[in-house]
């Protein structure tokens, strides 16, 4: 790549550089950066993506609505549920539907536990990237019981595709509950045990503290959503804003740091970890037996027991496999609070069976983007630091 | 609420609006593009969510560049949607919003649309030798010979674009 890589001729005085990636430990998939330092002082950095691009938004146009559900697993990988019900969520929108109330909680419920697992992996991660391994160890031991769950709930450990157009695939089995109620109780003290390993260390604040800071006025214009936005002082979550799942129901806060540096957003993350397990808690005290699909044969399939045995059910079964949904014409954005910030699905339809256009807006490409500002002038140690923090995760920055 | 004061401020410029399933839209020229930002970003509408295009092939103005916004105060959202046709360029907001940067280069990539006074309009998603665009509909689904060597045919449908 000549417009990215110089050649030494082309550098003027001690410059070096020094490629990272695609294939680095810190990069947490595959993406690149070109750093062009003055010793250790970053003079430059050109982050190059694209090589997690499947074109998910291409294939997209060629499948139905549901089919497109397994390729929502595979954006954000570290939390896939959450995607699973953003993408869902935004069909409903079209089609104008509301699910039903356990539907809706046992969502909130598997979305909590996904933020939790994707910020028990951002903030070990980062960790282990600085240099404190401990306290990964600690917190992936909490993010193994969330896959159990996940594994019990929908079958498949990572790529879930858990919802429906319309619920959920089915019902949270026997046993959910007590795991996830033994789970509360052990992830708070496994997010007790990681804070009294960083909170309060002197290395942890050396090199955190001060890297990466971001006035909240320039977060908001490099597009900055979720964790990263709020560390920089501005409270926008969209569970309060813009509820969507009964959201306002539950009795949460929204942390808020001050400077938005590394140090910031590793306590926005810790705390949002601490509120989620207390947005899990209500949800269990409120859980309530009921249906998990609409009761509407346009959208849901009916029961086998009905296809098999009634002639209506059979027809709505096989024009729903052959022909999809009606959908309406029109056009749809749908945005969900995912754990990096706002995920957004931007849907097309001409009425076809298949959606005209479907956009997935990632919430960490905008943020990605401010890499270069964010490192500039800094030293290529803190480069890891602020690349951890940003939480990148290339499935959904490529699609 | 917002487009009553776009209608006030800039008379003419809404070309086209609709609301569907709570989501407001408005259509407005490429040219009015850059007076209507101005005026959104004075409004409070500062964070730029996103830009992208869709393509309708057999339409004379064949893009629609769909720009979504988010006012973080009234949490008001707003659709803009400027038709361009093929070949045509439109105005670059990364003055303005700095996100908007990467953003115009995916659609610059996906979709060929040129942004005017875009500070580095290089592809994005990508490579640079990449021939066409890949979300243009007639752009094939498993990439036609994009993907061969010099010399094949492409893998599927007989070597023949779907």
């Amino acid at each position: 790549m000549e417009s990215i890589a110089m050649t030494r001729q082309q550098l003027d005085g001690d410059k070096m550089i020094v490629n990272m990636g695609p294939s680095h430990p810190t990069t947490h998939g595959t993406l690149r950066i070109v750093l062009e330092l003055e010793g250790e002082t970053i003079t430059k950095a050109t982050p190059e993506m694209g090589y997690l691009h499947r074109g998910v938004e291409k294939l997209g146009e060629s499948l139905s609505y549901q089919q497109f559900i397994p390729l929502t697993d595979r954006l954000n990988y570290c939390s896939s549920i959450m995607n699973n019900v953003g993408y869902a969520t935004a069909v409903e929108k079209l089609l104008g539907i509301e699910i039903p109330k356990r539907a809706q909680q046992i969502r909130v419920l598997v979305s909590e536990l996904a933020r939790i697992a994707d910020h028990l992996v951002c903030v070990g991660v980062n960790a282990v990237d600085i240099g404190a391994f401990t306290a990964f160890l600690y917190l992936f031991r909490q993010r193994e019981t969330i896959y159990d769950l996940f594994e019990m709930a929908a079958g498949q450990r990572l790529h879930t595709s858990f919802t429906r157009i319309g619920g959920l695939y089915r019902d949270i089995p026997e046993g959910f509950v007590p795991l996830t109620e033994r789970f509360l109780v052990e992830c708070e003290a496994s997010i007790n045990e990681m804070e009294n390993l960083l909170t309060h260390n002197p290395i942890w604040h050396d090199r955190t503290k001060g890297i990466g800071a971001i006035s909240p006025e320039d977060a908001v214009n490099w597009g900055y959503t979720g964790p990263c936005l709020r560390a920089a002082g501005v409270p926008q979550d969209l569970r309060k804003a813009q509820p969507y799942l009964g959201y306002e129901t539950y009795d949460f806060d929204i942390p808020v740091g001050t400077t938005g540096d590394v140090f910031d957003r590793y306590l926005v993350r810790t705390e949002e970890m601490r509120q989620s397990l207390r947005i899990i808690r209500q949800v269990l005290d409120r859980l309530e037996p009921g249906p998990v699909m609409v009761d509407d044969y346009k959208v849901a399939l009916p029961p086998k027991e009905k296809v098999y045995t009634r002639m209506e059910s059979l027809i709505h079964h096989f024009k729903l496999i052959m022909h999809g949904m009606e959908m309406p014409v029109g056009e749809v954005y749908s945005a969900t609070e995912a754990a990096n910030g706002e995920l957004g699905f931007y849907l097309v339809s001409d009425g076809g069976k298949n959606p005209y256009r479907i956009r997935v807006r990632p919430p960490c490409l905008p943020i990605f983007s401010s890499f270069e500002d964010q490192v500039k002038g800094g030293l290529i140690a803190d480069a890891v630091a602020v690349l951890g923090a940003m939480n990148i995760i290339a499935g959904e920055l490529d699609r | 609420m917002i487009i009553e004061h776009i209608d006030a401020q800039l008379p003419g410029a809404v070309t086209d609006r609709h609301d569907f399933r709570g989501d407001q839209t408005i259509v407005i020229a490429k040219a009015d593009l850059l007076a209507v930002v101005d005026l959104l970003h004075r409004e409070g509408f500062q964070l730029l969510v996103d830009i992208t295009a869709v393509d309708w092939p057999e339409r004379e103005q064949r893009f629609d560049v769909v720009y979504h916004w988010l006012n973080l105060a009234s949490q008001e959202r707003l659709r803009v949607k400027v038709p361009v046709a093929d070949g045509e360029s439109v105005a670059s907001l990364a003055g303005l919003f700095k996100t908007a940067n990467w953003f115009e280069r995916e659609v610059f990539d996906l979709f060929g649309i040129r942004f005017e006074g875009h500070p580095d309009l290089r592809r994005l998603l990508t490579w640079d030798d990449f021939q066409g665009h890949a979300l243009r509909k007639d752009f094939p689904l498993d990439g036609g010979d994009v993907f061969c060597m010099e010399g094949c045919t492409a893998p599927y449908n007989n070597g023949e674009r779907s």
